[in-house]
């Protein structure tokens, strides 16, 4: 995309009939770290990439739990993030406390939404720059959808965002028909593997990852490092039998990937 | 609307003027509603009156209304709160429709906002003036709640308005059990009923029963009891108080 004389404003079309800043505020998602999702019919996975800035800082949260039945996971600006997972909070303690009944997450993520889009209409606001995987329940099951800053919202069976994602998608396009049915247990491998995609060689670790879950009879929580390093071990032992030589020429590789050229463009506020 | 909470600075022209924005008593009102769990449902039983103080003006009231496709609403207190309220849940049923996504309000959710209805107005020092019932089947289970004027909200197997409360619910205490038919249902309530018609004054011989199930709501058409007036103790009743006092 290059700079053109349409892209000052998101209230000005371009004569292609395209909103420039909008586009720009989805080219942010694609900056941030990767996210994932996927649901079976009564589950929902939301996992993420921990990056730090630096060895000395913490990671930042990027998966939030909005309701007992809703979580949702960033990519892009955190900031933003941090304030519309507080909007999606609020309008979720609302609808309990008047109806005692839990909001289902469609009419969450329409609200979503439509919170967006107005920010895409007016000269004084600027698009939200982060893309949001809502992972929740309602009367007929689980439920995953991506919220764009364009306000578009879409329904997935599994979706990753964030940077690299594209690795995980495929993998994810290659076994998404077999999720619906999945066991919880499959449901949680299939999102490591997938955030393994990402990664592009560096060694899956469980300090490396965040993984929530959510199901029917199951509020939202996160799952502690150890059980993550466990569904690891499971996977990574198989991957170490089958290639025994190639395990080791892949590890001699990966402390070269992980400077690599992508990490140190991406904006301190940008994870 | 405004109101203020009469203070006396002498300015009663200001004060009524205020008060007539909000309730101070009710008008026109119906009776007892008594309703109870069964087996397929929620069955639920009213009169047809609408009394103007000790006046019983109104004979063709109905206040028992379906609400969406899950509940029923009763109501005993001021009419004209009640079809306040059916305009309330109007909007609100419509508003739940118009998502067309699969999800509906259930009984649990209209009594919810129902409580919260009344219990603001009710912090507004402007109540509506009624007692509700709501019913309703969802999912196979039954819902049977209760919400009085000032916000008081619960849930139970048998629930009864104004009158009902003492005439009614000792019967029902006594007599209910889970999983009525239908038939049992119907005697029960009418049992009720009965005893209203004798000793409620404002109670009148036309009553319709309303029954909620999966399939949804039914009111019947009006019917009277049958009633007997030649107990020995009606035939002379001055009998044991004769005299001024």
């Amino acid at each position: 995309m290059f700079r053109n004389q349409y892209d000052t404003d998101v209230t000005t079309w371009s004569p292609t009939g395209r909103l420039f800043q909008v586009e720009y505020a989805m080219e942010a998602v694609k900056q941030g770290s990767a996210a994932v999702g996927l649901r079976s019919r009564s589950h929902v996975v939301l996992a993420s990439v921990n990056k730090a800035q630096s060895e000395l800082s913490s990671h930042q949260r990027k998966i939030f739990k909005v309701d007992d039945h809703i979580g949702v996971a960033i990519a892009g600006l955190t900031a933003d993030g941090r304030v519309l997972s507080r909007y999606m909070r609020s309008e979720s303690i609302n609808h309990s406390f008047t109806y005692e009944s839990p909001l289902p997450v469609g009419r969450l993520v329409v609200r979503l939404a439509d919170k967006a889009q107005v920010c895409t209409q007016r000269s004084w606001k600027r698009p939200y720059g982060v893309g949001l995987l809502v992972g929740g329940l309602d009367e007929s099951g689980a439920h995953l959808y991506y919220n764009c800053p364009s306000g578009n919202y879409f329904e997935y069976e599994a979706f990753a965002i964030g940077s690299r994602s594209q690795a995980a998608k495929t993998y994810l396009e290659r076994r998404f028909e077999s999720f619906k049915e999945s066991s919880r247990e499959d449901l949680i491998k299939d999102a490591i593997l997938a955030i393994r995609e990402t990664l592009q060689g560096e060694t899956l670790k469980s300090s490396l990852c965040t993984v929530s879950v959510l199901g029917v009879d199951e509020p939202f929580h996160f799952l502690d490092q150890e059980s993550i390093q466990k569904v690891i071990d499971t996977f990574e032992k198989v991957a170490e039998e089958e290639e025994d030589g190639g395990e080791a020429q892949a590890e001699a590789d990966a402390p070269v990937e992980q400077g690599g050229a992508g990490d140190q463009d991406v904006a301190p506020m940008e994870m | 609307m405004t109101f203020t909470i009469p203070i006396d600075n002498g300015d009663s022209v200001k004060n009524a003027e205020a008060d007539s924005q909000r309730t101070l008593y009710p008008y026109v009102t119906g009776t007892s509603i008594v309703a109870i769990k069964y087996k397929d449902g929620v069955l639920m039983a009213s009169d047809m009156g609408g009394s103007y103080g000790s006046t019983l003006r109104y004979k063709n009231i109905e206040r028992m209304k379906a609400i969406g496709k899950h509940s029923l609403l009763g109501a005993s207190g001021e009419i004209s709160d009640f079809q306040e309220i059916l305009r309330y849940l109007d909007e609100l049923v419509l508003n739940d429709n118009m998502w067309d996504d699969g999800n509906s309000l259930g009984p649990k959710e209209v009594h919810n906002y129902l409580t919260r209805v009344m219990y603001n107005r009710r912090n507004k020092f402007n109540p509506l003036w009624n007692t509700l019932v709501l019913g309703g089947v969802k999912k196979g289970e039954s819902y049977l709640g209760m919400v009085s004027m000032i916000g008081v909200s619960f849930e139970d197997n048998h629930v009864a308005t104004g009158f009902g409360n003492h005439l009614a619910r000792p019967i029902l205490r006594d007599e209910w059990h889970a999983d009525l038919s239908f038939e049992e249902g119907v005697k029960l309530l009418e049992k009720c009923m009965r005893v209203l018609l004798y000793r409620d004054r404002s109670a009148i011989n036309k009553l319709q029963i309303a029954k909620i199930t999966e399939e949804g709501v039914t009111v019947s058409q009006p019917y009277s009891l049958k009633t007997f007036w030649e107990f020995q103790a009606f035939h002379n009743p001055t009998a044991g108080a004769q005299g001024s006092w």
